[in-house]
């Protein structure tokens, strides 16, 4: 993933909010599967069923080191292969090699942000091998050669009509906007590449240790075809993806299929552990699970953060989120949208680099609501914002805003000291007297202010604080007149 | 979450505090005969805690900028009979430079206040965020030193919100009062999420005479304020105050009603500029309406 330049959460967001087709997808999205996924959660048959699978994925990440040994020596047994992947690097080093050997020539992709986060699709395109989006989302991201901005719906920035265009250019069809012919069209399409791909190249939902099985999702079928078809099957995995019991990864695939889309369970569920074996009707030849830290390791180190490995990437907090759902997924500048992606994100590629992300948030808590495995999403944004607020050698952090640490000190210094702050306030009421227009409110001003006041106009200063009230009164009613305790606290 | 942290901390304060004052006064006031010794007291007042007293916490935005906020909530509490007692020394919970991410000088000012209301009975607050900070906050700000923890636990356990106060620990949801109009509640982020605190202020508002509630459509979708948010990322702020602006003006009610004066100045704000002239009101302020026969 190339780093975007700093500033660019502004610009973008500004594109979303102006894409007419962006924004109706995006409040039909969250009217219905973010409020659909919190009554999902209210009608759980087990009520702590979230706690619980969230206890229980703490427990996994911290004996992660024996989990993952378990879930490895399972895939080896059946013959599978393991590599584990320390950076994005050795991940795509390990692909290319492999399918330099076997003389790969065409890729067929299943859904899976991982690849999107590692590059590998670019890398193999060096190569000169041919990669192919199976999910229809991303496909039509793919040949549009846009990029996903949403985790589980990869295209919702764009409207039929657009497909159709982008389906009459690319595939050669007649122009149409009627969903099942687009859908039968890219169907085609890609049925072909699936039959004569030389290798998949898949995600996985949820690992089991114990059974040292992967599990992958899907609703239309393709990831169970690119894991199958082709002789060759590579599944990335994100080391924090993994379940220690059967149990918990049914849980987990639960909570996931419901998150993600209100389903109880998705269309198709494969669990995958190793390569054919003798008598099975198909399925790869060769089997390559590759576990890729690429950070998620300095995440797993820092108390503060771990619980963010919890996450099982279902989406939901990007269906509920206000701000994901004005300014959509592309703002983000990463494979994770969303307020995941606005914790995610900076952790995994720079805390300074993705500033925007850990402040342009307005810390509701609707995503820590809607998350299956009840993330602190937003406590996590503000642990990320103290870092960038006096930075922070071990994540190598660059105190962000010197001017804002500045006003903070001294904002300090007046919360600290109620005579200070009583000054300030008549000096702040002065001060805005010119300002103040007809309708008692100030309108446009320039500089720091301007933030504010473009857009809203700024209620002034009363005249007389509540305080100066409350002694007015008190001084008038001398039966009340110890109810204060400025005596024993006055600073 | 939230219930576990009320069943755990709040629930035993609340009963404690029933039982302490039911004992000191019983007998005295209408409401400690209340045969079945439940919260649900009768709405007759001055009720059994007409002697005790609370510590009214004015965050600084309605100190500076809504002052009758403040009055609105002393008229209230005088109603009931419940005298007050305000530290004037207060200023601000520490919240700004908390979701800022600057915890030192937030420290500062949840120090300050800790000193101030370690004393008090009960701390009331008209803002649902500036409670959630010191409920929620204050105890993990000073995560790494043991006896400024408990002393901000024992803060957490009697600060209260407003509404909450009025409900869940006096009991009233009927204060007489009257206020003419129909009514739509907006329900702030930390109020009804970190605190779970969504019912009470619409228990008061329909024993209001005169006012009928009407729901908006996502009545618990964020105004877009968000503290420095509001000023840093001004275009996505307008974007989400103006989705709240136009649920509420299709909501068809002719009063905004809020229990945070910073999302009814977000909200205010904005409709000011946009030439709307729906009244935005804080909820103490349609409580202190008088009822007239």
């Amino acid at each position: 993933m190339k780093p975007a330049p700093d500033g660019d959460y502004v610009a973008t967001a500004r594109e979303g909010m102006g894409n007419a087709c962006l924004q109706g997808s995006l409040r039909s999205l969250q009217a219905r599967y973010g409020k659909g996924a919190l009554d999902a959660w209210k009608a759980l048959p087990d009520p702590n069923l979230r706690s619980r699978v969230k206890a229980r994925r703490m427990q996994t990440l911290a004996h992660l080191d024996r989990v993952l040994a378990l879930l490895s020596q399972g895939v080896e047994a059946r013959g599978g292969q393991v590599f584990f992947a320390d950076n994005a690097e050795a991940a795509n080093g390990y692909i290319r090699d492999l399918a330099r050997k076997r003389g790969v020539k065409r890729v067929v992709k299943g859904k899976s942000m991982l690849s999107a986060e590692i590059g590998v699709d670019a890398v193999l395109e060096a190569e000169g091998i041919e990669v192919v989006e199976t999910d229809l989302g991303e496909f039509i991201v793919q040949i549009a050669g846009s990029s996903a901005s949403h985790i589980i719906a990869p295209c919702i920035h764009m409207d039929r009509r657009q497909i159709g265009r982008l389906f009459a250019n690319k595939l050669g069809i007649p122009y149409s906007e009627d969903p099942p012919t687009l859908t039968q069209a890219a169907r085609k399409a890609l049925r072909e590449k699936l039959l004569t791909a030389d290798m998949g190249l898949t995600g996985c939902n949820i690992a089991c240790a114990e059974t040292g099985q992967i599990s992958l999702v899907s609703n239309e079928g393709n990831i169970r075809m690119a894991s199958t078809m082709p002789k060759l099957h590579v599944a990335l995995m994100g080391m924090e993806r993994v379940a220690a019991t059967l149990e918990d990864q049914r849980d987990l695939l639960q909570l996931l299929t419901q998150g993600a889309a209100l389903q109880k369970l998705s269309t198709y569920v494969s669990f995958v552990g190793g390569p054919r074996r003798e008598g099975d009707p198909d399925g790869p030849e060769e089997f390559h699970l590759v576990i890729i830290d690429n950070g998620r390791s300095r995440i797993l180190a820092d108390p503060e953060f771990r619980e963010v490995l919890a996450c099982i990437r279902c989406g939901a907090c990007l269906n509920i989120c206000p701000v994901y759902g004005r300014i959509g997924g592309h703002a983000y500048h990463s494979p994770y949208s969303g307020p995941i992606g606005a914790v995610v994100t900076p952790l995994l590629h720079g805390i300074n680099h993705h500033a925007d992300l850990c402040k342009g948030e307005t810390l509701c808590g609707a995503c820590r609501d809607v998350c299956p495995v009840e993330n602190d999403l937003p406590r996590m944004l503000v642990a990320l914002r103290r870092k960038l607020a006096y930075g922070d050698a071990g994540w190598g952090v660059r105190p962000h805003n010197r001017l804002e640490a500045l006003g903070f000190k001294i904002w300090g210094r007046i919360m600290g000291n109620s005579r200070l702050y009583a000054a300030m306030l008549t000096i702040a009421r002065a001060l805005q007297r010119p300002f103040v227009g007809r309708n008692g409110m100030i309108g446009p001003l320039p500089g720091l202010q301007n933030g504010w006041t473009a857009g809203r106009d700024l209620q002034p200063m009363a005249e007389q604080s509540f305080r100066e009230r409350w002694r007015a009164r008190q001084n008038n009613n001398p039966a009340t007149a110890d109810n204060s305790r400025e005596t024993r606290h006055g600073r | 979450m939230n219930m576990e942290w009320y069943n755990s901390q709040a629930a035993p304060f609340l009963r404690r505090f029933h039982r302490r004052t039911q004992a000191l006064y019983a007998g005295d006031f209408p409401c400690a005969a209340n045969p079945a010794g439940t919260p649900d007291f009768p709405a007759q007042f001055p009720c059994s805690y007409a002697r005790s007293h609370s510590d009214p916490f004015v965050q600084c935005l309605v100190d500076a900028l809504y002052p009758e906020v403040g009055e609105a909530m002393v008229q209230v509490f005088d109603r009931l009979g419940v005298p007050l007692i305000y530290p004037e020394a207060q200023t601000c919970c520490g919240q700004p430079a908390y979701n800022s991410g600057h915890h030192r000088e937030a420290a500062v000012a949840a120090r300050r206040f800790i000193d101030l209301f370690e004393d008090a009975e009960a701390i009331v607050c008209p803002s649902g965020s500036c409670v959630a900070m010191v409920r929620r906050h204050y105890p993990e700000l000073f995560a790494h030193q043991p006896i400024m923890r408990e002393r901000a636990l024992q803060v957490a356990r009697k600060t209260f919100e407003f509404s909450e106060y009025l409900v869940d620990v006096l009991g009233v949801v009927d204060l007489g009062a009257a206020f003419s109009g129909i009514a739509t509640y907006h329900d702030s982020c930390h109020l009804a999420r970190t605190l779970g605190i969504r019912e009470q202020p619409r228990q008061l508002l329909r024993h209001v005479r005169g006012l009928s509630l009407a729901e908006m459509d996502n009545s618990d979708a964020c105004c877009g304020f968000g503290g420095t948010f509001s000023v840093n990322y001004p275009e996505i702020s307008l974007a989400l105050v103006d989705d709240k602006i136009d649920n509420i003006l299709n909501s068809g009610t002719d009063i905004v009603v809020g229990c945070d004066v910073s999302c009814l100045m977000n909200i205010r704000g904005r409709m000011s500029r946009r030439g709307e002239s729906l009244r935005v009101l804080h909820l103490a302020q349609v409580l202190a309406g008088e009822e007239r026969t």
